[in-house]
């Protein structure tokens, strides 16, 4: 058993591609929490689609360069978000599939790019590659979560505000577009830094899902952002266990193991799970 | 006594159709004044026209001295998010508006949020979550929001709306000592009794009509 856990371990790349994943996983279930709580887990979606095509302009510009993909990828990112937070404002936020629309077009558009490179191969930039987690994608992984922490501490109390209530923030603070806007572009680098280990279609799972299971424990904001990182880090170092002993590829396999922590929050948590209401007395 | 807010020919929209034509007057500082009329007559739109929130489609609003955060509006039914993970104290502190976005809340802040929810009957609500309260000691959290902003002009739209006698009867006594303290009150109310013992001056609003009541003094402005 021991073997089993460790093991891997012992790997130069698997170690890289753990301690990468850590980062991400301080970094990104805090940005999940708030996208929860601001009804935004569509957003996440269109994100993870939309910066696809960016990250093939990237490697059809720059051959298979982390930077130059990253770069591309986070131009695309922040484009979609832009354009889709226009588009929710015109529809006063209410009207979703024009944002299904948008992250359908952006996973074609990036596919049918990156179909015309060779050399490229398709499976691991969408669900990931540990092996390829080199000095420079492990850079990207740490170096973004350096940077999403301060500013996320910094943003923190207008975007609480923001999202609690948004009508007060615009009538006492101004219009608080600026906080979104911050906060989405932290959310497009989690997004893209994680694309070399655990694919562009399965980053936002390690925000996604840790926070999402985060609910069912916790009862504060602050709570529930420990509890996420937690899980997050549990899965990362489980999915990484996981892909390595079953040869799946490791996005995933921790969003897999992400999501079997969701599933037993749901079942077993101490909020609203499905086994406390089966006993309400409990 | 000059007047804090105002109206010169004001015409309010609401989408296409005019809700507001023609408000001349003002609102003197110091006063306690009523909004009343039928629904749909635009009085939360003047409300928020008050707070810069609405665009004014002709005539003018003149705020003299007033700055974004010398003014406070209570909104009907808030925008708040009844489900978000966050305390009483919380709420109440995060009003500190005038701290800017970045400056910490410091512990005289948070004595002050503390006061203002016991000045509302909510002593030990403090580490509740929001979404235990119902929509009576709600009001009565947005109530302490409201005198933690320690605004020069109040705007109440419909503040008594789903809450029981006892806790209207708190909330007048709160709108009373903002009255005390000079502070320019006004609310939006439907209740005329209400209207009549509390409010020594009152704005009508209907069919984009304007009546005050009594009629200000506009040279006095």
């Amino acid at each position: 058993m021991r073997d089993f856990l460790l093991d891997p371990f012992a790997l130069g790349f698997m170690r890289r591609a753990l301690a990468g994943c850590l980062a991400l996983s301080v970094a990104a279930p805090p940005l999940g929490v708030f996208l929860v709580l601001r009804r935004m887990s569509l957003m996440s979606d269109v994100l993870q689609h939309g910066v696809l095509p960016g990250i093939a302009v990237g490697a059809i510009c720059a051959g298979l360069s982390v930077w130059a993909m990253g770069l591309g990828g986070v131009v695309a990112g922040l484009a979609v978000a832009i354009i889709a937070g226009w588009l929710a404002r015109r529809t006063g936020g209410k009207e979703d599939s024009q944002l299904a629309g948008m992250y359908l077009l952006a996973l074609a558009a990036g596919v049918a790019l990156i179909s015309t490179q060779r050399g490229i191969d398709l499976t691991h930039l969408l669900f990931g590659n540990v092996l390829a987690v080199d000095d420079a994608a492990l850079l990207g992984m740490a170096g973004v979560a350096t940077v999403t922490l301060p500013v996320l501490a910094l943003i923190w109390r207008p975007l609480v505000l923001e999202s609690l209530d948004p009508g007060f923030m615009a009538a006492t603070a101004g219009q608080g577009g600026v906080w979104h806007l911050a906060f989405l572009a932290l959310v497009v680098l989690c997004v893209v830094s994680g694309f070399v280990a655990l694919g562009t279609l399965m980053s936002v799972g390690l925000m996604m899902l840790p926070a999402i299971a985060a609910r069912h424990w916790s009862d504060s904001l602050a709570g529930q952002v420990r509890v996420a990182v937690a899980l997050a880090c549990l899965s990362s170092w489980g999915g990484l266990v996981a892909s390595y002993n079953f040869d799946i590829p490791a996005g995933p396999a921790i969003v897999l193991t992400a999501g079997g922590l969701w599933l037993g929050s749901l079942l077993c948590g101490r909020r609203g799970s499905l086994w406390q209401q089966a006993m309400p007395s409990a | 006594m000059g007047a804090v807010i105002a109206f010169d020919h004001v015409e309010l929209r609401f989408g296409e159709r005019v809700v507001v034509a023609g408000l001349s007057g003002a609102l003197p500082a110091g006063s306690l004044t009523a909004v009343t009329g039928p629904n749909g007559a635009g009085k939360s739109t003047l409300l928020r026209a008050i707070a810069g929130l609405h665009p004014v489609a002709a005539g003018r609003i003149e705020r003299g001295s007033l700055h974004r955060a010398d003014i406070a509006l209570l909104a009907q039914g808030s925008h708040l998010d009844r489900s978000f993970p966050i305390t009483c104290l919380d709420v109440v502190a995060l009003a500190v508006t005038r701290l800017g976005p970045f400056r910490a809340v410091g512990r005289d802040r948070i004595g002050q949020a503390r006061a203002a929810l016991a000045r509302v009957g909510l002593e030990g609500f403090e580490g509740r979550q929001i979404k235990a309260l119902s929509s009576g000691q709600f009001q009565r959290v947005l109530f302490a929001r409201t005198i933690l902003q320690d605004a020069r002009l109040i705007l109440l739209d419909e503040p008594f709306t789903a809450v029981d006698a006892p806790t209207q009867r708190l909330l007048l006594s709160v709108i009373q000592d903002w009255h005390a303290q000079g502070r320019t009150v006004v609310a939006v109310l439907h209740d005329p009794e209400i209207v009549r013992q509390h409010f020594p001056h009152v704005l009508s609003l209907s069919g984009g009509r304007a009546e005050w009541d009594p009629v200000p003094d506009l040279q006095a402005a």
